[in-house]
């Protein structure tokens, strides 16, 4: 007989400046607490060892992979996901700098991809492309060779893309 | 004037939502009729051998969970029917679970099916399999299996699953000396190892029954196909059997064809009564289905002294997994481009797969054809080497000539169209091939830790194939608003079709691309359709889009010339203008005009057939290993891909780019490996080293653009190409490095330690 714990425990937390409470099995990963109980869809699994990236948002401002918290742990914190990231109808820099670079093929990686990157420079404003690449390093993605996701990054860096004013 | 927006970098119409929530992949939808849904999780082998019984009480203890279905509850459940029926009988006759014994690791046991995934997966964990009833037949390793070491199936009496040549799917070899007449002859063990396919998202399915008719929402590449396997698994008509593939994460071959866990669900459905999701984890999808090339090959390559080439041989054996399906017939395709690029008199192939005690191969980007390209170019590498040649010289010298398309290689497979030498040319000149020679002799000359090495692929490759080519469906409809809507039957999973196919039907009809609508991956919606694999979408797929788009028009010049009181004869289609009376185009007929006349919709369709197409190119890989550790890093990959003229040049590049990683990192880091007992040790992706960003450099492209004629627009296929030149390339350009210490052959995966030893 397995040992199980009853309880239920109450997360509330706020994504995307929304409030969200619920009553969690203490072992619900963060992912899944977005995923099912808060329904935002935009954040994906694509491993079980915290190897991939798929699930990374932001918690208080920095990239985290949510599937490496437990819900319970960031009760009370703020989380922004790809859900939160465009102004209303204006893309973020990084979204249009991948759109415009042709970033993303199958789209299940870039949710993720996107979030890292903007902690990325946010951390690194003028990164070299070696920087990018390490700094991507733990986002895998199995479409675009990164190729264009690494030039996404520097042409957003650059202030290139057509939100952050740059020339196409 | 019109510009055509034919050939220009459209930017994506796919992207604003996958970049702003996300695609809505299998697992993220919320549809009403999967409402009340069971989640399943399948109990797995975590052994080989004779199983006696399945312990399920624990499991049935578990809270949350519905109940479990074990292989003799699915005794009256018709057997799904096998992929292909070229294996003796014996290996096709799977049953749908573990029935009395696991033939490889993972192999699904028990369909734990509860409340709620986490219930599912409690209640998975506590499945007993219980083993007992005589040792199990352990073979792992190709070569052990094709020597019947010991024999996984006993009633057949060997592990052979299939000799291609009794099938005509290779020559064989002749009796006699066939090198007789060459005056170099060198021959090479090569292995292409087991690679896992690992799409971003895995297998997903979800279900339900609704008064008889099953919907099934899948993660798959081709919803038409696997419409056909429900249909027949179950007894349903077309009506009644509807596959909806939504957003999918990627595919390259492993989600062509369809699983055990998959085809069961809505079984599982029935029984239970309630609609039925799956969604399998990373390491399911790394040890339950889909791993690809899995070749051990023996090249022996012979001509003249001078670097002629004149005779080739190419034995082939294949590891088809445990139960033997595509990738066991996969060969073929390596059979029918044994020759590559290279014009060589006789050539014999030896192909054979067998069965080891590993989860079954499937196709995975390239399917056969990279195993082709990389034989023939280690042997021509070895051949150049002992011919005391610069490998780049003796390729120009053997390559086809391009006033010989279209032209039949030894194997009888015929070539469409061709510049072997300029695309070889032209990736060299972008690469600076003789600087890159200077440097390497002058780091060897100083004894310079950092080896440089350079290595060249030339390749072609087969799309839409094998012969006599494959047909895709498009039906392209006028809206009462005057814009269009393509129902097209290939599927798009990452490729773009949204974006490219509404190109070609706003080119053909002058509609612009934000008012054409492409739909796809819906068979209530579209009638007919095969899907996207095999690099085959946009000549076949494409060109049916074309092809219905023109026959709509054809059809709305009666009702144009009827508004312009004109001989229909004399009224001409212009894209900028519209209808008009030829000479006349101040007086337009739209098709917002001709959409309001028309008693149904304007609409026609169009079941595209080509020949099969062959893309081409020449890749050059520079590589530096740390001759201290045997490290290897890529520093730059040069590709020259030619598939034809470019529909969205951008897109094309993608495509290049994620082929050109998949390869690299076959030939330096991936490998799908199993221990001595079956179990597969590369489960996780912490295991499995798929590639990353920093692994990689950017890459650096040649244009080239060499039109097919087997379809109007001279379209050739783009999918496989970057995966298909670029292991050879990185993996000649690793034996390149070490080539002056007396190395002729580096098995990939080039990994630190293989190198390293290689050195030592
Ligand atoms: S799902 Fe979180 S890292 Fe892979
Ligand atoms: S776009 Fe498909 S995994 Fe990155």
């Amino acid at each position: 007989m397995h040992w199980r714990m009853k309880a239920v425990e109450r997360v509330s937390v706020t994504i995307n400046g929304a409030e969200y409470s619920h009553e969690v099995e203490p072992r619900t990963l963060l992912v899944n607490y977005i995923r099912e109980q808060a329904g935002l869809t935009g954040t994906n699994i694509g491993c079980d060892t915290s190897s991939c990236g798929a699930c990374t948002v932001h918690l208080n401002g920095e990239s985290v992979k949510s599937c490496t918290l437990l819900a319970v742990q960031a009760d009370g914190e703020d989380i922004l996901t790809i859900e939160g990231l465009a102004d209303g109808e204006r893309l973020h820099p990084m979204q249009e700098s991948f759109r415009e670079c042709h970033a993303l093929q199958c789209g299940y990686c870039t949710p993720g991809m996107v979030m890292a990157a903007v902690s990325l420079l946010k951390e690194n404003p003028s990164p070299s492309e070696r920087e990018v690449r390490l700094g991507l390093e733990g986002n895998l993605c199995r479409c675009t060779g990164y190729h264009n996701i690494v030039k996404a990054v520097l042409h957003c860096a650059a202030g290139a893309s057509a939100t952050n004013g740059g020339a196409q | 004037m019109v510009v055509s927006i034919m050939g220009t970098r459209v930017l994506r119409k796919e992207d604003p939502k996958l970049l702003t929530v996300g695609g809505t992949y299998t697992a993220d939808l919320r549809d009403a009729r999967l409402e009340g849904a069971a989640h399943v999780c399948y109990a797995r082998a975590s052994a080989l051998g004779a199983v006696s019984g399945v312990d399920v009480s624990g499991a049935l203890a578990t809270p949350g969970v519905l109940g479990v279905v074990t292989n003799s509850d699915l005794a009256d459940f018709p057997l799904q029917p096998p992929q292909m029926d070229l294996f003796p009988e014996e290996m096709l006759r799977r049953s749908w679970l573990v029935d009395d014994a696991a033939l490889f690791v993972g192999e699904p046991v028990a369909a734990v099916v509860a409340e709620s995934v986490v219930a599912a997966v409690d209640g998975a964990e506590a499945v007993e399999v219980i083993y007992g009833g005589g040792e199990p037949a352990t073979v792992i390793d190709l070569e052990d299996a094709d020597g019947d070491a010991e024999v996984i199936f006993g009633e057949v009496g060997t592990n052979l699953a299939l000799n291609l040549e009794t099938v005509d799917m290779s020559t064989g070899f002749s009796d006699g000396d066939f090198f007789e007449d060459c005056e170099v002859v060198i021959h090479q063990r090569v292995e292409n190892h087991k690679v896992a396919a690992v799409p971003l998202e895995g297998r997903s399915v979800a279900c339900c029954w609704e008064n008889g008719s099953l919907t099934v929402w899948m993660s798959t590449q081709a919803p038409h196909l696997v419409q056909g396997v429900f249909r027949n698994v179950y007894d349903l008509s077309r009506k009644d059997c509807r596959i909806i593939a939504p957003d999918v994460g990627g595919g390259f071959g492993q989600k062509v064809n369809h699983s055990q866990e998959e085809m069961l669900l809505p079984e599982l459905a029935r029984r239970f009564g309630r609609p039925m999701r799956w969604t399998e984890t990373r390491t399911e999808n790394l040890i339950g289905f889909g791993h690809g090339r899995a070749q051990v090959q023996r090249v022996t390559l012979g001509g003249d002294a001078d670097g002629k080439v004149r005779r080739y041989r190419l034995e082939v054996i294949c590891d088809s997994g445990a139960y033997p399906g595509v990738g066991a017939f996969l060969p073929y395709f390596t059979h029918l481009m044994a020759s590559g690029t290279y014009d060589i008199a006789e050539i014999e192939t030896r192909c054979r797969s067998v069965v080891t005690s590993t989860a079954p191969t499937q196709a995975y980007r390239g399917a056969g054809r990279p195993e082709a390209t990389a034989a023939i170019e280690r042997a021509v590498d070895i051949f150049a080497a002992r011919c005391g040649r610069d490998p780049v010289e003796v390729r120009a010298q053997n390559l086809i000539a391009p006033e010989r398309f279209p032209v039949t290689t030894a194997v009888g497979t015929e070539y469409d169209s061709g510049e072997y030498a300029r695309a070889l040319e032209k990736a060299l000149e972008a690469s600076g091939y003789e600087d890159l020679r200077r440097e390497q002799a002058r780091r060897r000359a100083e004894g310079d830790p950092r080896l440089l090495g350079i290595g060249v692929s030339c390749y072609v490759e087969i799309t839409a194939g094998p012969a006599p080519g494959g047909k895709e469906y498009a039906k392209v409809e006028i809206t009462p608003e005057g814009g269009a809507r393509v129902l097209s039957g290939a599927f798009s999973h990452g490729q773009g079709h949204l974006t490219t196919f509404a190109m070609l039907a706003s080119d053909s009809l002058g509609i612009p691309i934000e008012q054409v609508e492409v739909i796809q991956g819906d068979t209530a919606q579209i009638d007919k359709g095969v899907g996207t694999f095999g690099s085959r979408s946009l000549q076949l797929g494409g060109s049916a889009v074309c092809d219905a788009s023109n026959q709509v028009i054809d059809l709305a010049r009666e009702t144009a010339a009827d508004i312009l009181e004109a001989a229909s004869a004399d009224v001409v289609f212009d894209a900028e203008k519209g209808f008009h009376v030829s000479g006349a185009p101040a007086v337009a007929v739209s098709w917002a005009d001709l959409a309001e006349r028309a008693e149904a919709p304007l609409s026609a369709d169009s079941n595209f057939f080509a020949a099969a197409s062959y893309p081409f190119g020449a890749h050059v890989a520079v590589v530096e290993v740390d001759r201290e550790t045997g490290e290897v890093t890529l520093e730059r990959m040069i590709t020259c891909d030619d598939s034809g003229p470019l529909l969205n040049p951008m897109v094309a590049e993608g495509q290049r780019h994620g082929g050109i990683a998949q390869g690299a990192a076959q030939a330096l880091i991936e490998e799908m490996r199993y221990d001595p007992w079956g179990n597969p040790v590369t489960s996780t992706f912490a295991d499995y080293g798929i590639i990353s960003a920093a692994e990689l450099p950017s890459f650096e492209l040649v244009v080239m653009e060499t039109p097919s004629p087997h379809n109007p627009l001279g379209f050739k296929g783009i999918g496989e190409s970057g995966t298909i030149g670029s292991t050879p390339a990185v993996q000649s350009a690793v034996v390149d490095a070490l080539a002056h210490l007396g190395v002729t052959h580096v098995d990939i995966p080039c990994t630190p330690e293989r190198v390293w030893r290689a050195l030592s």
